[in-house]
């Protein structure tokens, strides 16, 4: 009423330009990617980088969780690897116990461990920051502890599943359609699609805009009538889901689960790579599936590197993005590739400095540009 | 209206809020008062973050103590923060229309629309929050204030730190929210000039109790007023 002056509530359709220019741009780039991880990319890759290539589809979902609950709602958990592994305990079992498809095995994984995830964190939802993540982690010792004592299931009887005299142990199944390892890349990556789909589908309902709300200000979301602790705990949970989901996918992946494969460090590397890789975008979660499962295994295989350096390299990485590119790699590398293109057609258009005055007047501009270009 | 009846809030040792007293019958009243006066205090009871350790508040017959605090924008609370917190993520329609629980569609972005236009500054539905103005982002959380039949509205410092053009703006907006939503508003700032502006009625509050309550023009001029905001002669 007061000051209409200014533009007036400029309402288009139902809420703005829901499909503008860049969202069309970025959604064909995506399907385009994701046509080739799915087509072009398997009959391409060695045995060796196929098998990568499912574990960097399984562990896109786990950082899609903990993006979720990192970049999203602010709650730093260090508990989601253990997170995975129940998911992955729970498939096993499934898979061994009955002959249920495994794309139902997969949805159950998720549930169960959405249940469990939700309850161990239940009493840590008042937590924050620094005590969530402390909490987390305690809680993901215990459930490594548990799963050291039960086992992995390898085909025995009773609850555990687990029959530790077994010589030959029979393998975890995977689904008719998805035998072999390339099959088995592309339905990972199809899962991986759907569960990004689904965490997206949250982010643009009312749930990501409450998780919104409670990641700038808990007592602004109250006051906003938002009850927070409903909202966090249906993040814990949907991140839960997912990542047991994963879990279920790793099962079938690895077809053999040691609980020793799975060490409590890998936890807080996997928070590392997550936020190196940007916890803010769902592109992130990508990214840091690449820095968590691929990076360690391009170097074992080009140059023999060991798993162990990469804590250091993380350290380095986390503490770059610290400082300089707090929205991760998947915020700053488009920023750096439109600073470069800028660069480039800015050297384009000029053409070289073929004035005949002294070379001192055009030049300072260009070549002071191209240094800080460079550095960046 | 709201009645504010022997309100006490201890934190540990410190007493906030000392037997208050207080009504509020209708549209802009300002609350003021000396730094730890307790003002801060008595919006967070209002909004269910303090528990008090005794006494009543009840606002249009129901007695608010009673609401879980994320129930009581439901039922009509609205609050803006000393500190900005309007969501940077999120489009100014977003951050307004999260205040909607019940009302949905075209019903919902009517009133969503009308609120954003209520508070002017040329402000885009669609532009995302962290791309305004400090002025515009304090006008979103005033959008949000105002939307969805609010029946209490809650301001704190709302003009501190912007520039005078801006906050003479923001007092033509803040003296039209009763007209705007029938809402009782209450006012909390240290700019004596706005809250002459725009409040009809005053309390004043000093180390956790009322000393002063009425019309504002009066109790601007009163002497215990004057004391509790510059001391007193002797201590010059």
């Amino acid at each position: 009423m007061i000051d209409t002056a200014g533009p007036k509530a400029t309402a288009p359709a139902r809420r703005g330009p829901l499909m503008d220019r860049r969202a069309l741009t970025r959604t064909a780039v995506i399907v385009v990617l994701l046509l080739l991880a799915l087509f072009a990319l398997p009959p391409l890759m060695s045995a060796y980088y196929t098998i990568t290539m499912i574990q960097v589809a399984i562990y896109s979902i786990v950082t899609l969780g903990l993006g979720l609950l990192v970049g999203r709602v602010g709650m730093y958990s260090l508990g989601q690897l253990a997170v995975l592994t129940i998911g992955a305990w729970v498939a096993a079992r499934l898979l061994f116990a009955t002959s249920q498809p495994y794309i139902l095995v997969l949805i159950e994984a998720g549930l169960v461990t959405m249940i469990i995830g939700s309850l161990i964190t239940l009493p840590a939802l008042r937590l924050r920051g620094l005590y969530l993540a402390l909490i987390t982690l305690m809680l993901a010792g215990g459930v490594t502890v548990i799963e050291a004592t039960l086992n992995f299931p390898n085909g025995g009887g009773g609850f555990s599943g687990y029959n530790g005299s077994q010589l030959h142990a029979p393998q975890i199944r995977r689904p008719s359609f998805a035998s072999t390892d390339p099959a088995f890349y592309r339905f990972s990556v199809i899962v991986a699609i759907v569960m990004f789909l689904l965490v997206f589908a949250h982010l643009r309902a009312r749930p990501g805009r409450a998780w919104a709300a409670i990641r700038q200000s808990e007592p602004s979301a109250l006051a906003a009538g938002i009850n927070t602790t409903f909202y966090k705990l249906w993040a814990m949970a949907l991140a839960a889901f997912v990542t047991g989901v994963a879990g279920a996918l790793l099962a079938g992946a690895d077809r053999e689960l040691f609980s020793i494969d799975f060490p409590i460090q890998n936890s807080i590397l996997l928070l590392a790579v997550v936020l190196m890789g940007g916890a803010f975008s769902l592109a992130g979660a990508v990214v840091a599936a690449f820095l968590q499962a691929f990076l360690p295994a391009a170097l074992y295989n080009l140059w023999g590197v060991p798993n162990d350096w990469l804590i250091i390299l993380f350290g380095v990485g986390v503490m770059q993005v610290l400082a300089t590119a707090p929205g991760g790699i998947a915020d700053q590398f488009p920023k750096d590739m439109k600073r470069l293109y800028r660069l480039i057609s800015r050297l384009w258009r000029r053409p070289a400095p073929v004035t005949p005055g002294p070379a001192g007047t055009a030049s300072p501009d260009a070549p002071a540009s191209t240094g800080k270009g460079g550095t960046r | 209206m709201i009645e504010v009846k022997n309100l006490t809030v201890r934190y540990g040792g410190v007493t906030s809020l000392d037997g208050m007293n207080l009504l509020f019958e209708k549209g802009v009243c300002g609350l003021i008062g000396p730094n730890g006066a307790g003002k801060t205090t008595f919006f967070n009871v209002l909004s269910g973050f303090v528990r008090p350790a005794s006494g009543s508040v009840t606002a249009f017959g129901d007695d608010l103590l009673k609401l879980a605090h994320f129930r009581r924008a439901r039922w009509g609370v609205r609050r803006t923060f000393q500190t900005e917190q309007a969501i940077s993520d999120l489009t100014v329609y977003d951050n307004v229309a999260m205040i909607h629980s019940k009302l949905r569609g075209a019903a919902r972005r009517d009133d969503v629309l009308a609120s954003i236009e209520f508070v002017g500054g040329g402000i885009s539905p669609w532009a995302k929050v962290g791309s305004l103005t400090a002025g515009q982002r304090r006008l979103v959380e005033v959008a949000r204030a105002v939307a969805g039949k609010p029946r209490l509205v809650l301001l704190d410092e709302p003009a501190a730190g912007l520039p005078d053009g801006e906050t003479s703006h923001l007092t033509s907006v803040i003296k039209a929210i009763p007209g705007h939503t029938g809402a009782l508003t209450i006012l909390v700032d240290h700019d004596m000039v706005l809250v002459n502006a725009v409040c009809e009625t005053t309390a004043v509050l000093d180390f956790g109790k009322l000393i002063a309550s009425g019309p504002t023009a009066q109790v601007l001029r009163d002497e215990h007023v004057m004391r509790a905001y510059l001391g007193t002669a002797e201590v010059v």
